[in-house]
């Protein structure tokens, strides 16, 4: 068990308020001294609200007496800080997706997983930095500064949310919530050595996540360990009547279910995709990734090479979905009723041009030019059309792979973190930092990132488990295997 | 040159549900600005849309009422462009597959006389789908103001096919279209609230020419005689530019109602690109038949049907029903009113003349009115039994229609009972005819004129409540 609180698990720290040993205001507050002692280095919020915390720290230790002394169950996220991208809306708080067309934005109201979380008793603390409407892998494209990396200051936490990463490894929260469109969950938890979750579509409520692309866009939980992933999952799954794209299925008691799992003894059949080991992939991210199958294979599951022949086409099909759709879903800023507004304006027309034009950053721009133009009149067919075209080719090469095996094993990025600028002129090369991770969003299936290792140069490196659509349980379990059979979890970065 | 118009309607209608299309905050008309919205409305970052089944329902009846091909699933797409009364700059909208397909709307031309019944045609549709409304503008002194009350409200448009070849044709088919809206409590239809919104595609070409001419497109028609009024203006506008060399431009004109003429807005090169794509953030909804059996059973006769439905099972004419049937409920009174009495053509004549005569003056509408169907029955049957006299009942029907009592205590509480008693009125005849020999001369004499000079000294016994057939009777009978 580390030293420090703000380095405990969900699970650690919520059996030591059980017992109390410690109190949520105890616990926030070494939270807020972490996070006053190292964001300077490390810029993972955008903003925070101390006071706020430590109120609702308050007011869980007073429920937390409250349900002791009426003998009913306490949550197991009561009094647990979760830091919260800063594209999911927190009623009362600023939500500006990292962009100056919202940076005096203030939600009037909580998005279903806050609603939920505030339910489960955890604190909403603070938002978490990310590239400016989460277009991005490396948190570079934040209006309001780069993130670091907790592992070395000079290279990118990843992104889009390189914020939530970055926050959970360096002690400024024990665990949070992100979003991921192509990645953005899995490759900056990769990059940054913690666990990050992105559930299959349609498994949590997008409803007051601000969309970027609305058929792939997932909110997943970031944390230390397997475990505390599966409890925050099951605090903000479920069918929400907000979200007609959130799925009626029950939620099941995920942590139950691994611990069911691991009793039965069952061995795993997990796929090795050789369309994920070739070109661009680092050696060293590579030998990591085998070593872990190795680990596998050792603990008895088959280890069995399966092809996903579609792989090649997904990064196109991606950017081609993605930004059709964040053409559509940005439109809404556009200076009339909130955000940004041009001071220098004329008309509705020079409104948007000049308010749009001040307020979108150029990734985003570039994104809204490249979605517009697949969707006009002419181009549909060939572009956006074939591209859904290719998604159910995607999702096919998967759900024929599952017929063979229980999980997919992959590298999650194909580089550990780069360095801040490296690629920040080459958006190409950017994108494809997401290769291991789009095909998952595109088939709208679950997968996670768990910790598989570290560079010569320190750096941390992720495995990727991709599962089967609404078998989380069963990916939450394939992921338990390994990791409580590796030391990974014990790392710290030094700050 | 003779030159034939083709003329293709859009026609937007507000469905009557409680709340917005994809959003539980209520929908409504004259609300202070604003205080419809929520966050989905406003379009806060992060909002979702969630459909309104009540919404489809009522498209769906639409479609079935117009028999329509409804389709098996009701699917989503974006209409993107920008303007500030579109809270998300784009629309939710149905792009190639519609809810409702085909079907067709009867219309009645007007006939050569108002009371005669005029042409009944079909005018054809293209597709009915369900999309949501905008907010409103108000422009004001170097500020525009937006309004979203009426921002997300379920919208249907209706699109015929081009098919219609007049101004008149126009008007009939959107009466028709609202008398049918209006049936099946789909919408109110009212133009002054936005709740029926008309543009028009009018093009012409010379009469047995199958090619189509360049087609404008007319906005802004307020209300049904601007919409008859505007399509007029621009045939005969098309005509003239034809006629002097000219050539038809492809654009869209505003017309304006109040001065009968029309400007142009912008040409086909500022036409947008909609870039339609189907709305991520709302399922396919499948609609199976069992639902669409379910609608179907709340679907009421059509106008039209029950017009000819009326006259043959009441025998009742055209001037009766063309009153009763455009208003259901009038109708519904005047089939319950028929049903309680037997006697039909007296209860459309008390209907449709006193009843809606008095509504009118005293400004009531027929649900109010303290005359219900039992009353004009039991009027009725009291003319019909000789009880009161005609001129006595417009007198009971006045005072019922402000008191609500029913006809007998208003007779009782007035004196208005006829003349019954027989002794008198035997008596009174026989007196009248010895009276006047010269009459009963002439009468039997075959001149049957002779017979109304006994008539007025019986009625002045009589005091004016002897029943005129009754006396008729009497009178032949006695000299006979």
């Amino acid at each position: 068990m580390p030293q420090e609180l703000f380095n405990a698990s969900v699970a650690e720290l919520s059996r030591m308020m059980g017992a109390g040993e410690v109190s949520s205001v105890e616990l926030m507050a070494s939270v807020v001294a972490r996070t006053k002692a190292v964001e300077g280095r490390v810029h993972a919020f955008n903003s925070f609200d101390e006071a706020d915390a430590l109120a609702q720290a308050r007011a869980s230790d007073q429920r937390r007496a409250q349900a002791k002394a009426s003998g009913s169950p306490v949550p197991a996220l009561e009094g647990i800080p979760v830091g919260i991208k800063d594209v999911i809306s927190v009623a009362g708080q600023p939500l500006t997706a990292s962009s100056r067309m919202l940076a005096n934005f203030v939600s009037p109201y909580d998005a279903t997983v806050t609603r939920k979380l505030k339910a489960a008793g955890a604190i909403c603390w603070g938002r978490l930095n990310l590239d400016e409407f989460a277009m991005g892998s490396s948190t570079e494209n934040s209006a309001f500064g780069v993130t670091s990396n907790p592992w070395d200051l000079e290279r990118v936490p990843g992104g889009s949310s390189g914020g939530s990463a970055a926050a959970v490894a360096a002690g400024e929260a024990i665990a949070s919530l992100g979003s991921d469109t192509g990645g953005s969950i899995r490759q900056p938890a990769a990059l940054c050595s913690i666990v990050g979750l992105k559930p299959s579509y349609g498994r949590v409520s997008r409803y007051g996540l601000i969309a970027f692309a609305s058929s792939l866009d997932q909110i997943g939980p970031f944390a230390r360990s397997v475990e505390d992933a599966a409890t925050l999952l099951g605090a903000i799954s479920g069918h929400d009547p907000k979200d007609s794209t959130s799925l009626r299925m029950e939620v099941p008691d995920y942590n139950r279910g691994i611990a069911e799992l691991a009793r039965s003894g069952r061995k795993w059949k997990l796929g090795i995709p050789k369309e994920y080991f070739g070109e661009g992939l680092d050696p060293e991210v590579g030998a990591a990734v085998q070593a872990a199958i190795d680990e596998y294979r050792r603990q008895g599951c088959e280890i069995r090479e399966v092809s996903l022949p579609h792989t090649r086409y997904a990064v196109g099909a991606y950017y081609i979905i993605a930004t059709a759709e964040c053409s559509s879903n940005l439109a809404r800023f556009d200076g009339v009723r909130y955000g940004h507004r041009s001071k220098d304006a004329t008309d509705a027309l020079d409104l948007y041009f000049k308010s749009r034009a001040e307020g979108f950053g150029p990734e985003v721009k570039r994104r809204i030019i490249l979605g517009t133009y697949v969707l006009s009149s002419g181009y549909y067919d060939a572009y956006y059309l074939r591209a859904q075209k290719v998604r159910t080719l995607i999702r096919r090469d998967f759900l024929e792979a599952y017929k063979q095996v229980d999980a997919i094993l992959t590298p999650t990025s194909p580089t550990p973190a780069f360095k801040k600028g490296e690629k920040a002129a080459n958006p190409l090369a950017m994108y494809l930092n997401d290769i291991y991770t789009i095909g998952v969003n595109l088939a709208g299936l679950p997968g996670i990132s768990i910790p598989c290792g570290f560079t010569a140069g320190g750096l941390p490196i992720g495995l990727q488990v991709i599962g089967q659509p609404f078998k989380e349980t069963e990916l939450l379990a394939v992921a338990r295997t390994y990791e409580e059979r590796n030391g990974w979890r014990s790392r710290f970065p030094k700050l | 040159m003779t030159y034939e118009a083709v003329i293709g309607l859009e026609v937007h209608v507000q469905l009557k549900t409680q709340s917005k299309m994809f959003t539980r905050v209520q929908a409504g008309y004259g609300f202070p600005e604003n205080t419809l919205t929520d966050p989905v409305v406003l379009a806060l970052p992060g909002t979702l849309p969630v459909m309104n089944k009540d919404a489809l329902d009522k498209i769906i009846k639409a479609g079935i009422l117009l028999g329509c091909e409804i389709a098996p699933v009701c699917k989503w797409d974006r209409k993107n462009y920008f303007y500030p009364d579109s809270p998300k700059n784009y629309q939710i909208s149905q792009y190639d597959q519609p809810i409702c397909k085909g079907g067709s709307v009867e219309i009645e031309l007007p006939g050569p006389a108002r009371n005669v019944m005029g042409e009944h045609k079909r005018i054809a549709l293209t597709r009915i789908h369900l999309e949501e409304d905008v907010g409103k503008l108000n422009h004001g002194e170097g500020v525009s103001l937006v309004d979203f009350n009426r921002a997300g409200t379920p919208l249907m448009e209706i699109v015929s096919e081009p098919v219609i070849r007049s101004a008149d044709e126009a008007f009939a088919y959107l009466t028709a279209l609202k008398t049918i809206m209006i049936y099946g409590g789909i919408s109110d239809c009212d133009m002054e609230k936005g709740q029926l919104r008309c543009d028009a595609n009018i093009s012409i070409r010379p009469v047995g020419q199958h090619a189509l001419g360049t087609k404008v497109e007319l906005k802004n028609l307020n209300s049904f005689s601007f919409v008859r009024d505007g399509i007029a203006h621009e045939i005969r506008r098309q005509a003239a530019v034809l006629e002097s060399g000219g050539k038809i431009v492809q654009e869209t004109r505003d017309y304006d109602g109040q001065t009968g003429t029309s400007q142009s807005l912008r040409s086909k090169e500022m036409a947008h690109d909609y870039r339609y794509f189907p709305d991520p953030d709302l399922m396919p909804v499948e609609v199976d038949s069992a639902w669409k059996e379910s609608v179907r059973a709340t679907c009421p006769e059509l106008p039209f049907d029950r017009q000819r439905r009326l006259q043959e099972q009441y025998s009742i004419p055209y001037t009766i029903t063309s009153v009763l049937v455009p208003d259901r409920e009038l109708g519904d009174f005047f089939e319950e009113a028929a049903r309680l009495c037997g006697k039909p053509q007296a209860a459309g004549n008390w209907i449709t003349n006193d009843l809606l005569r008095e509504l009118g003056a005293a400004k009531v509408a027929l649900g109010a009115s303290k005359v219900r169907p039992a009353h004009v029955a039991s009027l009725v049957k009291l003319v019909e039994d000789g009880v009161i006299l005609s001129n006595a009942a417009k007198e009971v029907f006045i005072d019922m229609f402000h008191t609500g009592e029913m006809p007998g205590p208003v007779v009782a509480r007035k004196g208005l009972k006829a003349e019954t008693n027989t002794e008198d009125l035997e008596r009174w005849c026989a007196e009248a005819i010895a009276a006047n020999p010269k009459s009963v001369a002439d009468y039997k004499g075959g001149k049957e004129s002779a017979l109304n000079a006994f008539k007025g000294p019986v009625m002045r016994a009589a005091k004016g409540k002897a029943d005129p057939k009754r006396v008729d009777e009497t009178l032949r009978r006695l000299l006979s």
